[in-house]
């Protein structure tokens, strides 16, 4: 049998920051000072934080060993259903690097910003392309502010109707932060359960939705990894009534060049470009979330609004129903820079790389049903969600079943998640990890199946090479310990 | 394409192992009436070095240092960032990492924002600091939103000194929320007026900036107990320029109850403005109320120290509808970069940084003074500061843009109230001679 990539190595201890160093060190190049001191009064000056003195080799090597403590889609395959972990493209590091990109006063005047603006306004037109969606805001800082950027366009929708509608309809798989973003906008998210098939059913739609419902939030594909078939028909239900469709645009990575969300009666879509457009997710952020809507909801985007007039860009504030601004700028510039030059890079494959992504996500989910439980059993997108239903007689769990992917060097899948499937694994190769990494991971799942039911004890008891072993997550919880 | 490896023979390896004859089959679950019937109109793929050369086009189009000396600040300010901490954080473990869900094979990224929430507490003078938001103007709505979910009051009062664009994000952000904002009006001295503030009792919290939009140094001192007459009404501090706090008197010790703002000076590029860093940190007992994630201590099952999410109970994924906020992604590595600064200063350094920052932006104003313009709030400043130029400035300030000049940002847009009012920055990126010659180009 092939040797598998986890293994145990030489891994380094480090403290706190604030247990290393000595009083007096520096780490930073202080700049002379060419002008007179200018003491402030007395009154005003405070101690000063109590921060640890630290020299340049000491802070370098608390990171490095840090780093070493991580796991990156550059270590390895990670398959975290939902999140889009394909692989983050260096040439769009150089790009947001770039001096005048990366040091560029978000309040310059306009004609000296042209360059910064020409790619605001090109990635919006890109992003319209490929959404089908002809109106596109960038200030979205992530897709929850995506999603809150969406609901406040429901809200000014039905006000400008004099409609003051107070319910949203949720499905029950959709992601934690839709009732949550729709709550803030003062909608109360009723429910609608998904059918046998793991679909919405428009009869479902239709027995819910009244004149009191601003709209619907559907993620499509689902949070389950399949396409919402009846899609144009519940559009139509939600539309009939006065109401608005939002989709979810967070699997958007499973249909590029295959659908045209306005054809699908959609109104407002946001992207995750952390997901779908390659850009990396910094170890929780920054993302960026911008919101794609009809011409019908284009006058209340947010502003400033990017605009070509005569061969120059312009930020217009001229849009008197917009719903005003979601960021203090233009959202998160330096993560546009990378999506943009990531459909630069790829052109019209963006529909392979779709094509490629439901492949592989199919490929996982044939290579693994005779040892895993598939609760539905239909083609899938780009992600496929198993359960534990199988392994449950050997006593061990999802949770179990992850952790002992880390000692065999994978990320885990995202797990319990969707909540409508009980034990779910839920996995998302996406389309750069190639069939070589898909049959390891596929393999190292078999060996795993196997060791449940004659070793389980190796699968409670991991993970066993990391750094740290399972960790007290109750403990942290009841006594919070949150600054050193 | 090289970042998809499949080959043919791998497609049809696969297509086979599913069952289904090519690529398009795999799409039926897709109504044909659901199909896109177009194709993606998107500019030919460039290769990496058509793009190098695209992008550096497009980058020399942008005025910056060192073509350009730019005087704005208003919320996005010049530092030099050292090498370090680039460098380090281009570590792709860190950079390439999703949110730590797997505490396991995360504990890089869980120190360090633990000890980022940790430097954070100590910047503000607060206990908890939690593990970062989108922005400045986010961080304020969220906390005027947690501090009518504290007092289930509907009303709160800010400053019209705090930043114009975060006020722009309150206002949507409370738009569909039917709370009511108040704005405190400014004074003679370019601070917050607060004396026709009453009814303490009807008011969730009083947000104010220190310093101010203007640059000035409020006095938050005289806010507190006016503030806390009410035991319950809850005191914000908003900041854009968190290296202040290097010199002054932090928010938490003059008796904020929530400090919030931009952490972009601690060593993140301005970037046009974003990705930025909203920080925002609590007294203790407000824990619970506070939105976003939170990094904490624990020991895993053979006792060793570890990190994990935690207090998740507020949060969206478990809570729902119910959460103390919407926010998943936050600005996780925007973070790690500020901690990285805030590490390689030191507090030895943060103090001399701060100290050279009031210095430059000191002797500018003074030279702008002896030069006869109109410095119209006798208010300490830091960083930045408000100048009355002359009615016909307009002329001088395009004049100064050819001459790769930027030399203010106007008020007037934002302040009708101020018209020919200019606010300007300089820190320690900004050099004696330049500001000299700017003084010399606007007296001439």
């Amino acid at each position: 049998m092939k040797e598998g990539v986890g293994t145990t190595g030489l891994i380094l201890n480090e403290p706190f920051l604030w247990e290393k160093g000595k009083k007096g060190r520096m780490g930073f190049s202080l700049p002379n000072n060419d002008v007179p001191s200018s003491p402030l009064v007395a009154e005003l000056l405070g101690e000063g934080p109590d921060f640890p003195d630290l020299s340049e080799v000491d802070v370098v090597r608390h990171y490095t060993r840090l780093s070493t403590w991580n796991f990156g889609v550059d270590s390895g395959m990670y398959p975290l259903g939902s999140c889009t972990m394909k692989y983050n493209p260096k040439t769009n590091e150089r790009q947001a690097s770039l001096p005048g990109l990366a040091q560029a006063h978000p309040l310059l005047p306009t004609e000296l910003a042209q360059g910064a603006l020409k790619i605001m306004f090109d990635l919006q037109e890109h992003l319209a392309e490929i959404t089908g969606l002809p109106a596109v805001s960038l200030q979205p800082a992530a897709g929850a502010q995506g999603e809150l950027t969406g609901m406040l366009l429901f809200y000014a929708f039905h006000m400008m109707n004099k409609e003051r509608r107070t319910k949203i309809l949720i499905p029950d798989t959709a992601h934690g932060t839709n009732p949550a973003s729709a709550a803030l906008c003062g909608f109360r998210s009723v429910p609608v359960a998904s059918n046998a098939q793991g679909v919405l059913a428009p009869d479902d739609v239709e027995a819910l939705m009244d004149e009191d419902t601003a709209g619907i939030m559907v993620t499509n594909p689902n949070t389950l990894g399949l396409f919402e078939e009846h899609i144009k028909q519940i559009s139509e239900i939600v539309h009939t009534k006065g109401g608005l469709v939002y989709a979810d645009g967070a699997n958007m990575n499973a249909v590029m060049g295959m659908v045209n969300m306005a054809d699908l009666g959609v109104d407002v879509l946001h992207l995750n470009l952390h997901k779908t457009f390659s850009t990396p997710h910094g170890g929780g952020g920054p993302g960026s979330g911008p919101v794609c809507v009809t011409k019908k909801l284009e006058p209340f985007l947010p502003v400033p609004r990017v605009m070509h007039v005569k061969n120059r860009y312009e930020l217009s504030y001229d849009f008197p129903e917009s719903i005003g601004k979601v960021h203090a700028f233009y959202g998160n510039f330096g993560i546009q820079i990378r999506a943009y030059s990531y459909i630069l890079s790829m052109g019209d494959q963006l529909k392979t790389a779709s094509q490629l992504a439901v492949l592989n996500a199919n490929y996982l989910k044939e290579s693994l049903r005779d040892i895993f439980h598939l609760p539905y059993d239909k083609p899938c997108m780009h992600e496929c969600v198993f359960t534990d239903k199988h392994q449950q007689a050997f006593k061990v769990s999802t949770l179990d079943i992850a952790k002992r992917l880390i000692d065999y060097g994978f990320h885990p899948p995202t797990i319990y998640f969707p909540l409508v499937v009980q034990g779910a694994l839920m996995m998302e190769p996406t389309e750069t990890e190639s069939k070589e990494n898909l049959d390891d991971f596929i393999e190292a799942l078999r060996q795993i199946v196997q060791e449940a039911k004659d070793n389980p004890e190796l699968l409670l008891q991991a993970p066993i090479k990391t750094k740290v072993r399972r960790l007290d997550e109750t403990m942290a919880a009841r006594k919070p310990c949150l600054a050193g | 394409m090289r970042y998809l490896p499949h080959t043919q023979e791998d497609i049809a390896d696969m297509l086979k192992t599913i069952g289904v004859d090519s690529l398009n089959d795999l799409f039926t679950t897709i109504p044909e009436d659901c199909r896109r019937k177009t194709d993606l109109k998107l500019p030919k793929a460039k290769t990496e070095w058509e793009l190098n050369h695209h992008m550096s086009g497009l980058a020399a189009q942008m005025a910056v240092c060192p073509d350009y000396t730019v005087f704005i600040g208003a919320g996005s300010y010049d530092h030099y960032i050292p090498e370090v901490v680039k460098q380090l954080l281009s570590r792709s473990e860190f950079y390439t990492a999703y949110t730590p869900y797997q505490p396991e094979m995360s504990q890089g990224t869980l120190q360090a924002i633990y000890e980022y929430q940790t430097l954070t507490t100590r910047l503000l003078g607060l206990d908890v600091a939690n593990a970062s938001m989108y922005d400045g103007a986010s961080s304020l709505a969220e906390a005027l939103l947690m501090s009518i979910r504290i007092t289930r009051r509907k009303k709160v009062a800010i400053s019209r000194l705090i930043h114009p664009l975060y006020r722009q994000v309150v206002r949507t952000y409370f738009a569909p929320t039917g709370f009511e904002v108040v704005e405190l009006p400014v004074s003679d001295s370019g601070q917050t007026d607060m004396t026709g503030l009453e009814d303490m009792e009807t008011f969730a919290c009083v947000a104010v900036q220190s310093p101010n939009y203007f640059g000035c140094i409020e006095n938050l001192a005289a806010f507190e107990e006016k503030i806390h007459s009410d035991s319950k009404t809850l005191f914000i501090v908003s900041f854009t320029e968190p290296l202040a706090y290097g010199v002054l008197k932090n928010p938490g010790s003059l008796g904020a109850d929530i400090a919030c703002g931009e952490g972009q000076s601690l060593g993140i590029p301005r970037s046009f403005g974003g990705p930025g860093l909203g920080m925002f940190a609590a007294k203790k007992g407000y824990m619970r109320n506070m939105p976003g994630r939170l990094v904490g201590q624990t020991l895993d099952i053979e006792g060793k120290r570890g990190f994990v999410l935690t207090l998740s109970t507020r949060e969206q994924h478990i809570r729902r509808e119910k959460a103390t906020s919407n926010i998943c992604s936050n600005q996780g590595l925007c973070a790690t970069a500020a901690a990285m600064y805030m590490a390689t200063l030191g507090g030895t350094g943060i103090r001399k940084l701060a100290a050279l920052n009031h210095d430059k932006a000191a002797y500018l104003q003074g030279l702008l003074k002896n030069a006869g313009f109109e410095i119209p709030f006798d208010t300490p400043v830091f960083n930045e500061f408000v100048v009355k130029f002359p009615k016909d400035f307009k002329k001088t300030y395009t004049n100064l843009l050819s001459k790769k000049i930027v030399p203010g940002l106007s008020l007037t847009p934002d302040y009708p109230e101020f018209p020919d009012h200019y606010l300007l920055c300089a820190t320690e990126t900004m050099d004696k001679a330049d500001m000299d010659l700017l003084v010399k180009e606007v007296t001439s």
